[in-house]
């Protein structure tokens, strides 16, 4: 066993469990926490695959920003907790038979029928060298330059649509 | 060494305790986030396929990285207006329990 083989079973384990924990726990404060440590779990994964700067955008943008935005929606509506519900009986085990079903057709597939094949090499250390986010950076801005300016458009898309929805109407506040 | 096989299972399993918080929690903010462990998966898959690539062509490729810096970017305009409207609704329902939205009306 390789130490990069051990390093990876380690990390799979807690994500796996940060991610478990994510469902299982009632309160969503500890959901949200949770979530978080599963996140950084998987940016150090996007290191370990030489990616250091998806890995940097991911604890950033994923568990900096979108997660304490997370949390201060959850404060902000009281909401860590749902008074128990009868709604819907049947839904609940329903949804896990067919959750495991996924679960085991996904793997069924992934390992017998289109089985992925290749192997991954640790990065060496020119990966993590400034050098590799400067040609990311260049690709980013010439062949994928159109895709960017139209998630630029997105992200303003997205803010004014926000600042519409939660603006209230001029009727509403008199 | 690493087979690439080995991150896309753990990518299909991530995936999967995603839809399970979808289909199996009550509160939207939970939802939610299940749906961005979702995304999560797929962008550990798309990162494993292109390192995969790149160590059997030898090469420094691209292409995968820049397409999971766009999902980042989406999922954070998902998540603005997403969160949004989880806001609207508990100030019209006092509840963000999903099973409560069941009334069609504005």
């Amino acid at each position: 066993m390789t130490i990069d083989l051990i390093l990876f079973l380690i990390l799979a384990l807690i994500a796996v469990a940060t991610g478990l924990g994510m469902l299982l726990s009632q309160n969503a404060v500890y959901s949200a926490l949770f979530l978080v440590l599963n996140f950084v779990t998987v940016a150090v994964f996007y290191l370990l695959l030489g990616a250091p700067f998806i890995a940097m955008a991911q604890i950033t943008v994923y568990a900096g920003a979108i997660m304490v935005l997370f949390l201060f929606v959850i404060m902000l509506l009281g909401a860590e907790r749902l008074p128990p519900s009868q709604a819907l009986p049947w839904q609940r085990p329903l949804a896990i038979v067919l959750g495991l079903a996924l679960a085991i057709e996904a793997s069924f597939i992934l390992l017998t029928k289109a089985r992925p094949t290749g192997q991954i090499v640790p990065p060496s250390d020119a990966v993590n060298a400034v050098e590799t986010v400067r040609q990311l950076g260049s690709v980013l801005f010439s062949r994928y330059l159109l895709p960017f300016e139209i998630t630029s458009i997105l992200l303003l898309v997205a803010m004014i649509g926000v600042i519409v929805l939660v603006k209230k109407e001029k009727w509403e506040r008199q | 060494m690493v087979p690439v096989e080995y991150y896309i299972i753990l990518s299909a399993i991530l995936f999967t305790i995603g839809v399970l918080g979808v289909l199996v929690r009550r509160n939207a903010l939970v939802i939610f986030m299940s749906v961005e462990l979702m995304l999560n998966a797929a962008n550990l898959a798309f990162v494993a396929f292109a390192r995969a690539h790149e160590v059997a062509a030898g090469a420094s490729l691209f292409d995968g990285q820049i397409f999971v810096f766009f999902v980042i970017a989406v999922a954070a305009a998902e998540v603005a207006v997403g969160l949004a409207l989880i806001v609207e609704i508990f100030k019209s329902k006092h509840s963000i329990d999903v099973d409560q939205m069941s009334s069609l009306k504005g």
